[in-house]
């Protein structure tokens, strides 16, 4: 999986450095220091040090047979859900954060929705001793009373912000803003594969090792590659880590999940591949869920780290070369997935990883029992109990298998 | 030799005949279609009557990056309202005694299409467009699409652009030069900052001829004033907003007499 060029494109037109001027000497600095950083090899020992006695990793394989039923193929899961604070995300502010302390910042930012992004960064600001403040949109600030907790419980403070919509997308802006205002002591430590050059390509590379075990653990447990690899896409961190470990190896197909919300042609969607068109947004072009008039769409979601009009241009350069196929899922088959796992294979996944293994199961009944479908199981769901337990009283539906079937 | 019809030749009158009289170059900044059409063509009116020598006009935009809380909730408010890119060309198109430059966010007018986009400009008589999320770097397409209908497309410099840059983009700028006055965004809390200015000044003029302006943080005709004795002009947003905003019936006298106050600070020089 190559570099993007110097302008920050990925092959296909998408990516690009799109900031005020007060940020493009930010940007700057931050793209030297991770070059530095990156051909440094104690910088990769410190961060593989972090992520092995701290976060717990290698996470490990795990074969899902229950959950797919007996006919279907392979189905293998990548407990990403394992690590701690729960999810993926960790891989990233790890990186970053050391990234951080390295180029002498003494301020972290993040912004964060349904607050996991916010929880990672307060994590590694607390374990590197680096004050963090976290930017969330207000209304999220309501829905997400526990995370916020937790994030000053870590010893971070939670801004919540009031412009807009109130949610992922100004509080992006806000942490935006406030980099211009603090750019000379401040890092911002971005939480997926998106924004300016460099941090599409940066996020990516802190979450490569997801894909890079995966594919040793594939090689060494079924002696080849899966025949398919399947995560969910919101901003696309997950996906893009997993998918790095396998992008050189042709026979692997991969499949990147959005979140369709209600429908992919409903108003209430957060399919940005699948439903939007090509845009700038928060510093680079990718697609994009917005008007005619070129301003953003609300988006829906009832998975909170999917629910945001944007995705990561290396996407968007994927979807146009055809390596990756972009597909979707909705709030009710993410749903139905997310009960079938907690009952079938006793793990209650994320929400967001829960649209990656509705369509994983899929895939894994088409592929028959020659296939070896690896799905990354980015985040566990405990986060989401509450949420869904009190969406289903409200609808007066069943929280058993049978029932969500 | 630049056509004087042209919105590059228009926005150098407009710098040259402040300069004749002594004085700099006042640009108030209005965002378009705030609260509403009717009241935005009355203000625009008003900010010339008042002294204005440009006119920025901002199209209204719901994720804007480089604006603080002011000039963001009154694009809310005009978003409310309705009003779209055209809608925001019309109004500057409605504007006869000043020249007026876009301020827009990259997105809408991609949408829009930016050849689409220049040409209703010119038709307009629309001298050119500041777009702050498009760095010079990114700049290209937008230069191709302005350069054949001879308008401007201000550049930014801020605080942080190392001084090699800052005269790449001076050379580059059209129009006007933007000197950012401070770090962070739009919007009269925090005070502007001159020094480094007045330190960068001369070597800003020695590479370009092109006209300075200094934005962000100017709220007071003693901030114009400043502006106006190191560089040739000063544009001032969020502070004249929060002049009218919220105001009812009376906010074009306010808008008028808010710039004719900030046009007394003009005469420095």
């Amino acid at each position: 999986m190559q570099r993007p060029d110097a302008r920050g494109y990925f092959g296909s037109g998408f990516g690009g450095k799109f900031v005020p001027e007060v940020l493009v000497e930010a940007i700057s600095e931050l793209e030297r220091g991770m070059d530095a950083a990156f051909a440094d090899p104690a910088f990769w020992s410190e961060y593989h040090a972090i992520l092995r006695d701290f976060v717990g990793r290698p996470s490990p394989i795990m074969e899902a047979s229950r959950f797919t039923g007996s006919d279907g193929a392979t189905l293998v899961f990548k407990r990403e859900d394992l690590n701690h604070t729960g999810a993926h995300k960790i891989n990233n502010t790890v990186g970053q954060g050391l990234l951080a302390k390295r180029m002498g910042k003494t301020r972290i930012i993040a912004e964060t929705g349904a607050g996991q992004h916010g929880v990672a960064t307060a994590t590694i600001g607390a374990k590197l001793g680096i004050p963090v403040d976290v930017y969330m949109g207000a209304l999220d600030v309501e829905r997400q009373s526990l995370n916020v907790y937790v994030m000053r419980l870590l010893g971070a403070t939670v801004h919540a912000v009031q412009g807009g919509t109130r949610t992922l997308k100004d509080a992006t802006n806000e942490a935006f803003r406030e980099w211009a205002a603090r750019a000379p002591d401040t890092f911002y430590i971005i939480g997926s594969v998106v924004g300016a050059h460099p941090y599409p390509y940066m996020v990516r590379e802190f979450q490569k090792v997801i894909g890079i075990e995966a594919r040793a653990q594939m090689l060494e447990r079924y002696g080849r590659l899966p025949t398919d690899v399947v995560a969910c896409v919101g901003g696309g961190s997950n996906a893009m880590g997993i998918f790095a470990g396998f992008a050189d190896d042709p026979s692997v197909r991969l499949w990147g999940v959005e979140a369709s919300g209600h429908g992919l042609h409903a108003v209430d969607t957060a399919a940005s591949l699948n439903a939007g068109s090509i845009g700038v947004l928060h510093g680079s072009r990718s697609y994009l869920l917005q008007t005619p008039e070129g301003q953003v769409r609300n988006t829906h979601s009832i998975s909170a780290g999917l629910d945001y009009p944007g995705v990561g241009p290396e996407h968007a350069h994927l979807k146009a070369s055809g390596r990756a196929t972009y597909v979707s899922a909705t709030d009710d088959e993410a749903l139905a997935a997310f009960h079938a796992c907690a009952e079938t294979e006793g793990i209650v996944p994320a929400l967001e990883s829960a649209h990656a293994l509705s369509y994983a199961r899929t895939l894994a009944r088409e592929r028959g029992p020659d296939g070896l479908v690896l799905v990354n199981l980015s985040g566990r769901g405990d986060k989401d109990t509450r949420q869904v337990g009190e969406l289903e009283a409200a609808s007066g539906r069943s929280a058993t298998l049978a029932g969500a079937r | 030799m630049i056509e004087t019809t042209s919105g590059l030749g228009r926005i150098a009158a407009a710098f040259a005949r402040a300069k004749r009289a002594g004085r700099g170059t006042l640009v108030p900044y209005l965002c378009a279609g705030d609260p509403d059409r009717g009241t935005s063509a009355g203000l625009l009116a008003a900010a010339v009557a008042g002294g204005a020598d440009i006119v920025e006009l901002g199209i209204p935009y719901g994720d804007p990056l480089a604006d603080g809380p002011t000039i963001a909730a009154a694009a809310e408010r005009a978003l409310a309202a309705g009003t779209t890119v055209e809608d925001a060309i019309e109004l500057a198109g409605g504007v006869k005694d000043a020249p007026v430059v876009m301020f827009t966010y990259l997105n809408p007018i991609l949408q829009f299409g930016l050849e689409r986009f220049a040409a209703a400009l010119a038709r307009r008589g629309i001298a050119g467009a500041i777009v702050p999320d498009v760095p010079l770097e990114e700049s290209g397409a937008i230069r191709a699409a302005f350069a054949p209908h001879g308008l401007a497309l201000p550049q930014l410099v801020a605080p942080t652009t190392p001084p090699e840059r800052a005269i790449a983009i001076s050379r580059a700028s059209e129009g006007f030069t933007y000197l950012v006055s401070r770090l962070g965004v739009t919007g009269a809390a925090r005070e502007p900052d001159f020094a480094w200015i007045a330190s960068r000044v001369a070597a800003l003029r020695e590479a370009s001829d092109t006209p300075l302006a200094i934005g962000f943080g100017i709220a007071t005709a003693a901030h114009v004033r400043a502006a106006c004795s190191i560089a040739d002009g000063a544009i001032v947003g969020s502070a004249l907003i929060d002049a009218y905003a919220g105001s009812s019936g009376d906010a074009p006298a306010r808008v008028r007499a808010f710039v004719a106050d900030l046009a007394r600070g003009t005469a420095a020089a």
